[in-house]
């Protein structure tokens, strides 16, 4: 496509050539897709006809899988495979997953397969279901499957690629496991980004706010709180704090306690355990209104459980939960390095915002009303959506803005005697990187161990292990004389590139961090194979979609080219090059991906030389230009 | 400011458009900071071909290498010291003044007891005090290095901010520790 590689300084798409992106919020308890539409985010809506897909997924014994609100319908009848809240166990191991007795699901605590010697204690949690054994990733990637095909519905064409939100306080292990689950989606991740940001842009850019806010976002299952100044244009994450495991469902949790205590109950079956966790969560959202709440219930042992739960009683014991929120807000903005006072405005999100003693709290600890004039369910996608835009090159100059976010969590590596050596502290901006020098313990030593943690903690085994990997052939020297530069990359996504130097002679090892909780490449494949049955069927819709987009962005580029530079061209020529036009427009309809790609070859083929002749003009404009501008800063 | 006319083999100083002093006005920096990420940033060239994106991440890392370096006054001070070749032996020179080390000692158990007392009102008040310390030393480095350029004065000053800052961290690590 030769014309297309010309393009204006600064501007490197054409006017007019729309590319499909979408903002993805991966939630909880429920998921959403958005896109930019003329300019206004929206949120899209699903086959079903609804804008919020609940995140569940339920496998069936002949391997087909069901997501979203059916799935939903069956999660008490068929608990052990419908898979609800699977965000909790997203790059998780067996002993994070605490609730397990709790949960209906068969756990199976995996060894990691691809840790290097000396191991780490267990890779992902994976769930055994009637269709074999899953991980999160790949039920994650389930859902994130049904929204990529119902935004391709509804945008009539192929995703250029999708923003997916995680929770500020994510730790590596948790976002390489989204974006994995993305890749096995076939979604082009254009950017990770942290919830309660996507939160802060939405509400930002709508409301032209500017100072210091405050977004704390409760979810389903993550809690963060992230202190931003907005200032012209600018989105700066000053600070961000939070805790990966408290959300709505706890909340859940605390009433299906209550009732197991009021009832005398002990080990209920999976099922039993789904509908008191059911029924917990429609009192939860019914004390949002009401001052009580009535909850029936038939368990399979025959036994009826019949209590009534008032709103006191719901705030008495949820009171530690409320509590425990508190806390990274005060570590937040003492890492910001401000008062509650110095706070402009509170955003509020995610759905657990809506119970009051959340909110009283909230206010009492800002002593101001939290802002909840926008959907708290809709606003992460909706910001989503924004960047997604931004970032797949669709923005115009009037709405450019820019996002500065943090890394959530230190990094580091360990040292002797198991404590960890902090390289970039939290809250750091990134992208970042940043190196450090180490050297051996004993003589003569020619390896050496690179333990890669994630935490604040001073020991190592209280942080997160995220990789382990060796340098070896380090030349023998007395202890202490080697110097091993270890550099730490942290990508626009928060994820974490690691590599080591020996300096004298220069041997070197690197890593893209995943093994210990992550996937290994292995495991991606497999599963990629596991789902070739459904890729094949896709295969040739695939190739035709891609033809007829390619096939529509040439036309629109020659096109304007023939608009702004057909004085170039003689009539012949031009002629030449409309004809073929026309012969490609022709084959947009048939469905031939193959004849398709014949005619773009042959209009390629007629405007290269008029390609050459605008391209002489470009470059004699964009020098003219340069001297210009460097005259003017000398 | 044009891309074309970045360079990023410029100090830290140049790149903001800077002069090269400790006293440094940080309005002027953030402004200029910002005004460098709108133009290097990786979202800016997310759709462009995979090694536009790595020079991007590249630039945006420099940029906000080079920003937390000029705006935290010890990080500074020990930059601006290392282009005039003066090496500040944080780790190696350790002959303090005994009254400074003292002084060090005492920081150290008063924090230490505030914090097991769990008592936050002396704790702020340590924060105060260290506070209003380390902006009298940050006041005379910028004499010794701007006015004096007497930089082996101003490399002393720099190891006793470093101390001060290891005090901050503590005071930081005790509210933490005190879970409020």
């Amino acid at each position: 496509m030769a014309l297309l590689q010309i393009s204006e300084p600064g501007l490197s798409t054409l006017p007019h050539q729309h590319r499909l992106a979408v903002g993805i919020d991966l939630g909880t308890t429920n998921s959403l897709v958005a896109t930019v539409r003329n300019g206004i985010s929206v949120v899209l809506n699903n086959e079903s006809g609804g804008t919020i897909l609940p995140s569940v997924v339920r496998y069936l014994a002949d391997g087909s899988v069901v997501v979203g609100e059916a799935a939903q319908a069956m999660q008490n009848e068929d608990a052990a495979n419908t898979i609800v809240s699977v965000k909790r166990f997203m790059g998780r191991g067996l002993k994070d997953v605490g609730e397990i007795s709790r949960l209906p699901y068969r756990f199976v605590g995996v060894p990691s397969s691809s840790v290097a010697p000396g191991g780490l204690p267990g890779g992902m949690v994976q769930i055994r279901t009637v269709a074999g054994v899953k991980s999160p990733v790949e039920v994650s990637a389930e859902i994130l499957r049904v929204l990529r095909s119902s935004a391709e519905a509804a945008l009539g064409g192929e995703l250029v690629g999708a923003v997916i939100t995680v929770p500020a306080y994510f730790d590596d292990a948790q976002r390489q496991a989204t974006k994995d689950a993305a890749k096995l989606a076939g979604l082009n991740v254009l950017r990770l980004l942290n919830e309660p940001t996507a939160a802060a842009i939405a509400y930002g850019l709508d409301n032209a706010a500017e100072g210091i806010y405050a977004v704390y976002d409760l979810g389903g299952g993550t809690f963060d709180i992230s202190i931003l100044r907005l200032s012209r244009g600018v989105f700066e994450v000053l600070s961000t704090n939070g805790d990966s495991a408290l959300g709505g469902d706890d909340f859940d949790q605390r009433i299906h306690c209550w009732l197991l205590e009021k009832n005398h109950l002990s080990a209920l079956s999976p099922r039993d355990t789904r509908l008191l966790l059911t029924h917990a969560r429609a009192a939860k959202e019914q004390l949002t209104d009401h001052g009580e709440a009535h909850i029936t219930a038939m368990l399979s042992t025959g036994e009826v459980i019949d209590n009534v739960l008032t709103r006191s009683e719901f705030h008495s014991i949820t009171q530690n939960l409320v509590q425990r929120t508190l806390q990274p807000l005060r570590r937040a903005l003492r890492d910001a390095k401000l008062n509650p006072s110095d706070i402009k405005g509170v955003v509020m999100v995610g759905g657990a915002t809506r119970m009051p003693q959340v909110k009283n709290a909230v206010k009492e600890f800002f002593g101001q009303m939290p802002l909840t004039n926008l959907d708290p369910d809709k606003v992460v996608a909706l910001g989503a959506a924004i960047q997604a835009n931004l970032l797949a090159g669709n923005r115009s100059g009037v709405d450019d803005w820019l996002l500065l976010d943090v890394i959530p969590l230190s990094l580091g590596i360990e040292t002797m005697g198991g404590l960890v050596e902090k390289i970039i502290p939290r809250n750091t901006t990134i992208p970042t990187a940043r190196a450090q020098e180490f050297t051996t313990f004993k003589d003569g030593q020619t390896a050496m161990s690179i333990h890669v943690v994630q935490g604040e903690r001073e020991l190592v085994s209280d942080c997160r292990s995220l990789a382990k990997f060796e340098l070896r052939g380090i030349p023998p020297m007395v202890a202490g004389a080697a110097r091993i530069r270890v550099t730490f990359q942290v990508d626009a996504d928060g994820l974490l590139n690691v590599s080591a130097r020996e300096m004298s002679k220069g041997i070197e090892a690197a890593i893209v961090v995943k093994p210990s909780y992550g996937l290994s490449d292995s495991e991606i494949t497999r599963m990629l194979q596991d789902s070739t049955q459904h890729a094949q069927d896709d295969m040739q819709a695939r190739a035709l979609r891609e033809q007829q987009t390619e096939a529509e962005q040439l036309l629109e580029a020659v096109q304007h080219a023939l608009d702004m530079d057909g004085d170039l061209l003689g009539a012949d020529d031009r002629a030449r090059i409309e004809t073929r036009m026309n012969e490609l427009r022709g084959t947009l309809p048939l469905a031939d991906h193959a004849a398709i790609k014949r005619a773009i070859v042959a209009l390629n083929d007629v405007t290269v030389s008029f390609a050459q002749a605008r391209m002489d003009k470009s470059v004699a404009s964009v020098l003219a230009g340069r001297n210009i501008s460097d005259l003017e800063t000398k | 400011m044009q891309l074309a006319n970045l360079d990023f083999q410029k100090n830290h100083f140049d790149l903001f458009g800077l002069a090269q002093s400790f006293r440094t006005d940080i309005a002027q920096l953030e402004q200029q900071y910002r005004a460098l990420q709108t133009l290097v940033h990786p979202d800016k060239s997310a759709h462009l071909p995979d090694a536009e994106q790595r020079l991007a991440m590249q630039r945006a890392t420099l940029v906000n290498e080079a920003y937390q370096t000029l705006r935290n006054p010890l990080r500074r001070a020990r930059y601006l010291l290392s282009l005039h070749g003066v090496d500040t032996q944080e780790e190696t020179n350790t002959a303090m003044p005994p009254d400074f080390l003292m002084a060090q000692m005492e920081w150290r158990e008063a924090i230490a007891e505030a914090q097991q007392a769990r008592d936050i009102a002396a704790l702020d008040e340590l924060a105060a005090r260290l506070q209003h310390e380390t902006h009298a030393l940050e006041d005379g480095l910028a004499d010794r290095i701007d006015t004096e350029k007497n930089h082996a004065a101003a490399a002393e000053l720099v190891r006793k901010l470093r101390f001060m800052e290891k005090l901050a961290e503590e005071i930081h690590a005790a509210y933490d520790a005190m879970d409020i």
